[in-house]
């Protein structure tokens, strides 16, 4: 009954919130109803037993990607009426979209009609009593070590690449700072005390 | 909990539901309280060390400040600027508030006492404590004003900063627990060092490790020495500067309440929790939250002497900390932990 309930909740608002994602007329608006769904999402998986996706899908979507996001889209001046301006002007291009799902709706419902595919039965054991995170780690660092290590590659190539693309020498007359340096120093070199007599002043 | 509900002839859906309202209470309205004394200890503790007396006037030697300010807030005006966007700018104050306050669902005070007792307890909390820079960031943009702005956009790149190194922090202490429940790395504590002193601070491998915890949990709560989101001589009050009442109340109680959870997650990590300080006998019949508040209150006191003592960091010295010596660093100690665990305790596969 509860489960119900939650999952009901979970999915109407996911539903709702990635409405109103595209809906929404400020940018603003849109991230944060973007996030509200990946949050509700998160809830949808906790449902179904898997916490440690749903952890994972917070810390990485909500508390990383999305503030990138928010960083961006805050920053950005953006004018509403020069964007509905461009309406026009794409419309024809949302047609074709718009056709082409319909076709793969018709396809897809003249598919169900047509009987189901047969698909292989899982082999693998399920290792029951184990916590999510022993599971996922077994299958990882078990039998798919080799695609999660190059997995991690690809990404680190995709982010170096980022790197090497943003990177510009530095041609400015600006030094860049020593921290070392910055830090040996201390205060006798750089200060010096003196007791001016009255009516004398300071020699510089 | 839920078993006495069900025994007084409850359905258990509804126990269920029922318990987790009234453990929901027990946890939130004392911290409410805590955090009001919390406050109070605070300014006295700055007050002492910068040689003034502190509040002194409310209550037996001010004891009563924190209330009369509640007071005094709940009775201001809520002044909305004009040009604000009006829901999110009420949004992000509950916002604050009810991240700050969820997190503490999954903190043990004793052996047993936990309101939820799941498996990935310590990822809870990182996805919490990742959710709570939306307060900043949504208070900040919907004021429409330029302070709160530069606040916002400094808040939203130190807390991503800060929370890679506290990342990789937290697998070092996973690493040596084997588990993600916080229950299970506090009894993993229990006769650590030599057999007689719970705690993983007393490691050669995991100290620099708390060191670096403590520091990044700073940046992390934004405080002193890293409060760069509200420097009052460079943005006014940074996010909070156009919040008035109740709405500006919401930010502190949360910001104190995040506090305490940095605290206690010290204590928790690292100092092991509820057990006392030395695995000797006597020292069991002492309740295991006594030794939980006591230590969680002493790094408290430590975070309010950091506030009275330390300057404030430049924005580049905090990104250069963050990223040129704390992800470098804890990088390195996730790979020696892992690789000393691997020598001695699961031994090298063949």
């Amino acid at each position: 009954m509860l489960h119900i309930i939650a999952f009901y909740l979970f999915a109407a608002l996911v539903i709702a919130s990635g409405a109103m994602t595209i809906m929404s007329r400020n940018p603003v608006h849109s991230v944060l109803w973007l996030i509200l769904a990946f949050f509700n999402a998160a809830g949808l998986m906790v449902l179904i037993g898997a916490e440690f996706i749903a952890m994972l899908l917070v810390i990485v979507y909500v508390g990383a990607v999305a503030v990138l996001f928010l960083f961006v889209v805050m920053m950005l001046n953006i004018d509403f009426a020069e964007l509905r301006a461009g309406f026009m002007k794409n419309a024809p291009l949302g047609v074709v979209i718009a056709l082409v799902l319909v076709c793969e709706l018709v396809l897809g419902l003249g598919a169900y009609r047509a009987g189901i595919i047969e698909l292989g039965t899982p082999s693998g054991e399920v290792l029951l009593g184990e916590t999510n995170i022993a599971q996922i780690g077994e299958l990882l660092y078990g039998r798919y070590l080799f695609l999660f290590e190059s997995a991690g590659i690809i990404l680190l190539v995709a982010m170096i690449g980022a790197i090497v693309l943003t990177h510009r020498e530095q041609r400015s007359p600006r030094g860049h700072q020593n921290i070392a340096k910055q830090n040996a120093r201390r205060p006798e070199e750089a200060t010096e005390l003196k007791q001016p007599g009255i009516g004398q002043g300071v020699e510089l | 909990m839920t078993q006495i509900f069900v025994d007084l002839g409850m359905d258990a859906g509804w126990a269920m539901i029922v318990s987790a309202i009234i453990g929901s209470l027990l946890i939130a309205l004392p911290l409410m309280l805590a955090v009001a004394m919390i406050i109070y200890v605070d300014r006295k503790v700055w007050a002492s060390i910068n040689l003034r007396r502190g509040p002194n006037v409310v209550g037996p030697f001010g004891l009563l400040q924190s209330f009369a300010d509640g007071l005094k807030v709940m009775l201001q005006e809520t002044i909305i600027p004009s040009a604000a966007n009006k829901a999110i700018f009420l949004i992000a104050p509950i916002v604050t508030f009810t991240v700050a306050l969820a997190a503490w669902a999954v903190i043990p005070f004793d052996a047993g006492v936990v309101l939820a007792d799941i498996n990935v307890g310590l990822l809870y909390i990182l996805a919490i404590s990742s959710l709570s820079v939306y307060g900043v960031v949504m208070s900040g943009w919907a004021s429409n004003s330029k302070y709160p702005f530069f606040s916002a956009m400094r808040a939203s790149a130190q807390m991503i900063s800060y929370e890679v190194s506290i990342g990789f922090i937290l697998v070092c202490v996973v690493l040596y627990a084997g588990s993600f429940n916080l229950s299970a790395i506090v009894e993993a504590q229990k006769g650590h060092g030599f057999g007689i002193i719970n705690g993983y601070w007393f490691n050669l491998l995991l100290f620099p490790i708390w060191v670096m915890f403590f520091i990044s949990a700073l940046a992390e709560t934004q405080r002193v020495p890293f409060d760069l989101t509200e420097a009052e001589s460079e943005l006014v009050a940074g996010y909070q500067t156009e919040y008035s009442s109740m709405s500006f109340a919401l930010f502190w109680l949360g910001e104190y309440a995040n506090i305490l959870l940095m605290c206690s997650l010290n204590t928790l990590l690292f100092w092991g929790g509820w057990l006392p300080p030395l695995d000797i006998p006597v020292l069991y019949y002492v309740p295991g939250i006594i030794w939980f508040l006591l230590k969680t209150f002493f790094f408290f006191f430590m975070f309010s002497w950091v506030m009275a003592t330390v300057p404030r960091y430049r924005y580049d010295q905090l990104m250069r900390l963050g990223w040129k010596v704390f992800l470098p660093l804890s990088l390195f100690f996730v790979v020696a932990i892992s690789g000393w665990l691997m020598f001695t305790r699961y031994g090298v596969a063949a």
